[in-house]
């Protein structure tokens, strides 16, 4: 049955491990490594779990700060205090190439995997998150069969995660989409979640105590997800639809039982150490947790329950099966562990012990099939700094025209990427848990922790057209954009976790994409005083059409300190004044005025003011503090004018706005209304409050400007002699149905992909 | 006065319920796992939204046949208010102790909105109290009052045959149903397909109800509705009152 092939240079490169690399696993050996070893060394070195081509970037990050109670990368997870003896985990990780392959599996257990790193810190996950990208999915005519692509792909990908986070009951509470020809065939995947626990709940992933039995819960290994992590570090190519077998299938309820049982397990105190099996399953689940409790790790596989018979150590090793973790149980307590899962009606087995001799050691009853010592597997990875070389400066403007502003308005309005969610977010059960204070659709997601009495904003952004056309620039953006949302919800910002998704680092121009977004962020980070508390790196990701926009997707948690200071975007009611914090701004370079008008990805994007930034985040806090602010939200795709109307539709009722850029007028309509200058936040304060509010930000060193009143029906805006108006419904009509429209009208709404499947 | 809140393994409302009868109304609430035999000596029996056993085959199919449903049903035959919300009340129908069954939403999505539901019936169990809300005002039940709850689900669309719609119409037994914002029964305002706007129904006797709407979660201005707790109000007078009466 133990036939196993020869270790013969195509193996090796069809493991994707270089012959140097192959040298390094042999002096670690001290000899030729089996097939077994091999394919363990293989998913352990890949991209996915060493970040051997990402590591020396990601040091940049700052980690630290008083708030930070887990650093990045000592754990699953980054745990942050939130006070009175309450902390938050939270994590972004991507499923990129699975849901590429298989959008409804793929998605659905990157919300699974990435819910599993939370609740291994101790933690309970209370929300979720997501960050998704794919190609267009509005127009007919040319193209069309790649439009229908990117629809049933965008169709199952909301369909996966609905599915697996509404089984389990964990509120998907916002995120954003965006939709550009870059991800045409490579969609982005990103998912978050945060879970909340006692300082004295954070449970570690070592497998501590020499001589403590180690335990396989959950579900059954199968052969699905066949070295997962290894091919979610390959590009993406034409042959990669036979990959399907590395895509995992996910079961929502085995993990919502799994979940339970695994908190009450942590409560009991029998856990010496827990991990999940993720990425590389038990073979990364093994190795990691002998590593960082210095200690080794001895299984054997005849114990592991499997769903199918004749499975080789190899397929067992490197089986991504959803739904299991592994837990070091104090010795002498392994009653309680079969007495919690046998409740919870789910396989478990002692399958191992700890040792003293470092070394990770698979056996199969007797026989020994890998030996590897557990730290250089898990610690040694190669690590690479690829060669970097800039990409040429963005094309220049030019001569723009200056499109109708009365008709470009409504078409960014219904422009995916910039229309209304709803027939995304309307899928997902983002009120269970009953904390969702802000409903979808706002600047951040805002979520009250009912056992901590805490309440808690977030959001996740990025803008890949900046990050395409100034990767450095781009990714402060995405730092001060995700500042500004969470100022903008009354927040004040904690951490961040970053998801870097990049196109293959071995070509020079995608590696300098990557250097300069790390160092953007990095900078951004320490600016913001926002601590980096872990995250994920995708590379590769590429179609035959060539890398996606770069894309450091930044998810940012914040503190409400009081339910009075929740802020939302709409505008609250008729005669309320409404005010500019920030410059009126003139930049058109990068925006999406220049992408959905004149079809151009051009221009240099717009530049970032730490000072400024964050005196306007300071003062939009101070206005909401003080009871000024009504509404708040900033100015990001589209500009002022999509900003001021996407303040009229999101209240309760819609509501027109009498607004009057006079002072702002540069010669040019488009500029005026579509710039995307950064650090621009649109509020409403009662009349009788203006002056008082524009004193206090004037005191506070943030440029304010009147804009003018709300009321009536039409967005109304003047510039000197100039005036453009529009009808609220309608435009709201136009934002609200846009996304529906084509995913309905079409017939191609994903119906057959909507549908669970039967498991 | 004693509430159960019956937690089936994917129960995912279940933490809900228990907080909103414990904290909100004060009520003393226990969890009932779906292995116990018995609820005999509870007042109020609550069955949670969720995925009771995952819910591959139809929802709440299997959870009929667990130990405490058993017990569920001989405890509605004796008259003990049950309340099913959403899987609840899947699970009610698929007992059998609801007429009728809830299949897949028409549009094949599953859906999570607030939805308003028109009180049809003023004089159930369910239904009845008056409560005060946050910002002081009095919501008190009548005939046609709006109520502004979450939906969230895959299969909310219920129905029966003829005869049955028949007889929940002729009985009052239709306790809530999906309307507009002027109280219009209208097709626009259905979220889901079900039958002639139907979003909640009670047995016969009056003391089993189920609903699709999430009152639990409409129990707190912060979350944008407290209209929720018109139900819950009531459930918890009708059980006090019935206590007394067959105080032993």
């Amino acid at each position: 049955m133990m036939q196993e092939p020869a270790i013969t240079p195509e193996l090796i490169a069809r493991h994707g491990i270089t012959p140097q690399e192959f040298e390094r696993i042999r002096s670690i050996l001290g000899r030729e490594p089996n097939f077994t070893e091999l394919g363990i060394f293989s998913v352990m070195w890949s991209e996915h779990c060493s970040y051997k081509n990402s590591k020396p970037e990601l040091r940049k990050f700052p980690t630290t700060g008083p708030g930070v109670l887990v650093k990045a990368g000592e754990e699953n997870a980054g745990v942050i205090d939130i006070g009175d003896g309450w902390a938050v985990a939270f994590k972004m990780e991507s499923h990129n190439h699975p849901s590429a392959i298989e959008p409804f599996q793929g998605a659905a257990t990157g919300v699974g995997g990435i819910i599993r790193d939370i609740f291994t810190m101790g933690a309970r996950p209370v929300f979720t998150l997501n960050s998704l990208r794919f190609g267009p999915i509005s127009g007919n005519g040319a193209g069309s069969a790649a439009i229908s692509r990117n629809r049933r792909l965008f169709a199952g990908v909301v369909s996966g995660i609905a599915h697996y986070g509404n089984c389990i009951g964990i509120p998907t509470i916002g995120g954003e989409i965006y939709f550009d020809e870059s991800y045409e065939g490579n969609p982005l995947v990103n998912v978050f979640c945060l879970g909340v626990l006692r300082h004295e709940e954070i449970a570690r992933g070592g497998a501590v105590g020499v001589g403590n039995p180690v335990f396989y819960v959950g579900a059954e290994t199968g052969r699905d997800g066949l070295a997962g992590a290894a091919f979610a570090s390959r590009d993406l190519t034409e042959e990669s639809k036979q990959d399907r077998p590395a895509v995992q299938v996910g079961d929502p309820f085995r993990e919502k039982l799994l979940l339970e049982a695994c908190l009450e397990l942590l409560a009991s105190g029998a856990v010496a150490g827990i991990q999940d099996m993720g990425a590389a399953g038990l073979t990364c689940s093994t190795c990691e947790t002998a590593s960082r409790a210095g200690t080794g790790v001895e299984i054997d596989l005849e114990k592991v329950p499997k769903r199918e018979p004749g499975m080789t150590p190899y397929e067992i090793m490197l089986s991504e099966s959803q739904e299991r973790m592994l837990i070091i149980v104090t010795k002498g307590k392994e009653q309680t562990v079969r007495d919690i899962f046998e409740k919870w009606d789910l396989p478990y087995a002692e399958v191992g012990v700890v040792n003293d001799d470092g070394m990770m050691r698979v056996c199969v009853g007797a026989e020994v099939v890998a030996e590897i010592p557990a730290r250089k597997l898990a610690e040694d990875a190669p690590i690479y700094t690829r060669e970097a070389t800039p990409r040429p400066a963005p094309e220049p403007l030019g001569d723009l025209p200056d499109a109708s502003a009365l008709e470009a308005l409504p078409a960014l309005l219904e422009h995916p990427s910039i229309a209304s969610k709803n027939w995304v977010y309307r899928q997902y059960d983002h009120m269970v848990r009953i904390g969702t204070c802000v409903l979808p659709g706002s600047d951040a997601a805002v979520f009250l922790v009912r056992e901590a009495g805490k309440i808690l904003a977030a959001t996740s952004d990025c803008n890949a057209l900046y990050c395409a056309l100034d990767p450095r620039e781009g990714a402060k953006i995405a730092v001060a954009e995700a500042a500004r949302n969470l100022a903008c919800s009354g927040a004040r910002p904690l951490a961040v976790t970053d998801n870097l998704n990049f196109g293959n680092p071995y070509k020079p121009e995608n590696f300098w994409q990557l250097r300069e977004c790390v160092e953007g962020l990095a900078e951004a980070c320490r600016a913001f005083d926002t601590p980096v508390t872990g995250g994920n790196v995708s590379l590769y990701n590429q179609s035959p059409a060539g890398a996606v926009d770069p894309t450091p997707t930044v998810a940012m948690v914040g503190l409400i300190e009081q339910a009075s200071h929740i802020t939302t975007q709409g505008f609250k009611g008729a005669g309320d004044a409404i005010l500019l914090l920030g410059e009126p701004g003139n930049e058109l370079g990068g925006s999406h005025y220049v992408k959905v008008i004149h079809g151009r990805k051009a221009g240099t994007p717009p530049r970032l003011d730490y000072a400024r930034e964050k005196a306007v985040h300071e003062g939009v806090r101070s206005l909401i503090r003080m009871g000024l602010a009504r509404s708040a939200h900033d100015c990001s795709e589209g500009g002022l004018a999509v900003a001021l109307a996407e303040c009229c539709f999101s209240g309760p009722e819609t509501i027109g706005a009498d607004i009057d850029l006079s002072a702002f007028w540069t010669g040019r309509a488009d500029e005026l209304l579509f710039n995307e200058s950064q650090s621009r936040i649109v509020i409403s304060v009662r009349r009788e409050n203006a002056a008082a509010a524009l004193a206090l930000a004037q005191w506070q060193g943030v440029p304010a400007w009147r804009l003018g009143f709300t009321g009536g029906e039409h967005l109304r805006i003047t510039a000197g002699e100039r005036e453009w108006t529009w009808p609220v419904k309608e435009l709201r009509e136009k934002w609200w149905g846009a996304i529906r429209g084509w995913m309905e009208a079409a017939g191609e709404g994903g119906k057959a992909e909507a549908l669970a499947p039967t498991l | 006065m004693k509430a159960a809140v019956i937690r089936f393994p994917g129960s995912n409302c279940d933490q809900d319920c228990y907080y909103v009868l414990k904290n909100e109304f004060r009520l003393e609430t226990e969890y009932v796992w779906h292995k116990e035999a018995s609820v005999e000596q509870f007042d109020l029996i609550v069955l949670p939204g969720g995925f009771s056993y995952g819910d591959y085959l139809r929802c709440g199919a299997i959870a009929r046949f667990s130990p405490v449903m058993r017990s569920v049903a001989a405890e509605a035959q004796r008259g003990k208010l049950v309340l099913g919300i959403c899987n609840g009340f899947q699970i009610l129908c698929e007992a059998r102790l609801l007429p009728g069954a809830l299949i897949r939403n028409r549009s094949l999505h599953f859906v999570c909105e607030h939805v308003r539901a028109r009180l049809e019936n003023m004089e159930t169990a369910f239904t009845h109290a008056e409560v005060t809300r946050s910002d002081g005002k009095l919501l008190t039940a009548r005939t046609g009052l709006l109520l502004r709850m979450p939906v969230a689900h895959g299969e909310g669309n219920y129905t029966a045959d003829e005869q049955t719609l028949r007889e929940l119409n002729r009985n009052s037994q239709v306790v809530l149903r999906y309307a507009d914002a002027r109280g219009a029964i209208i097709e626009g305002a259905n979220p889901n397909g079900s039958a002639e706007n139907i979003a909640g129904i009670m047995n016969r006797a009056g003391n089993v109800f189920g609903m699709m709407p999430h009152p639990e979660r409409a129990c707190d201005p912060l979350l944008g509705s407290e209209d929720g707790k018109l139900i819950f109000q009531s459930v918890i007078e009708s059980a006090a009152k019935r206590g007394k009466s067959s105080s032993r």
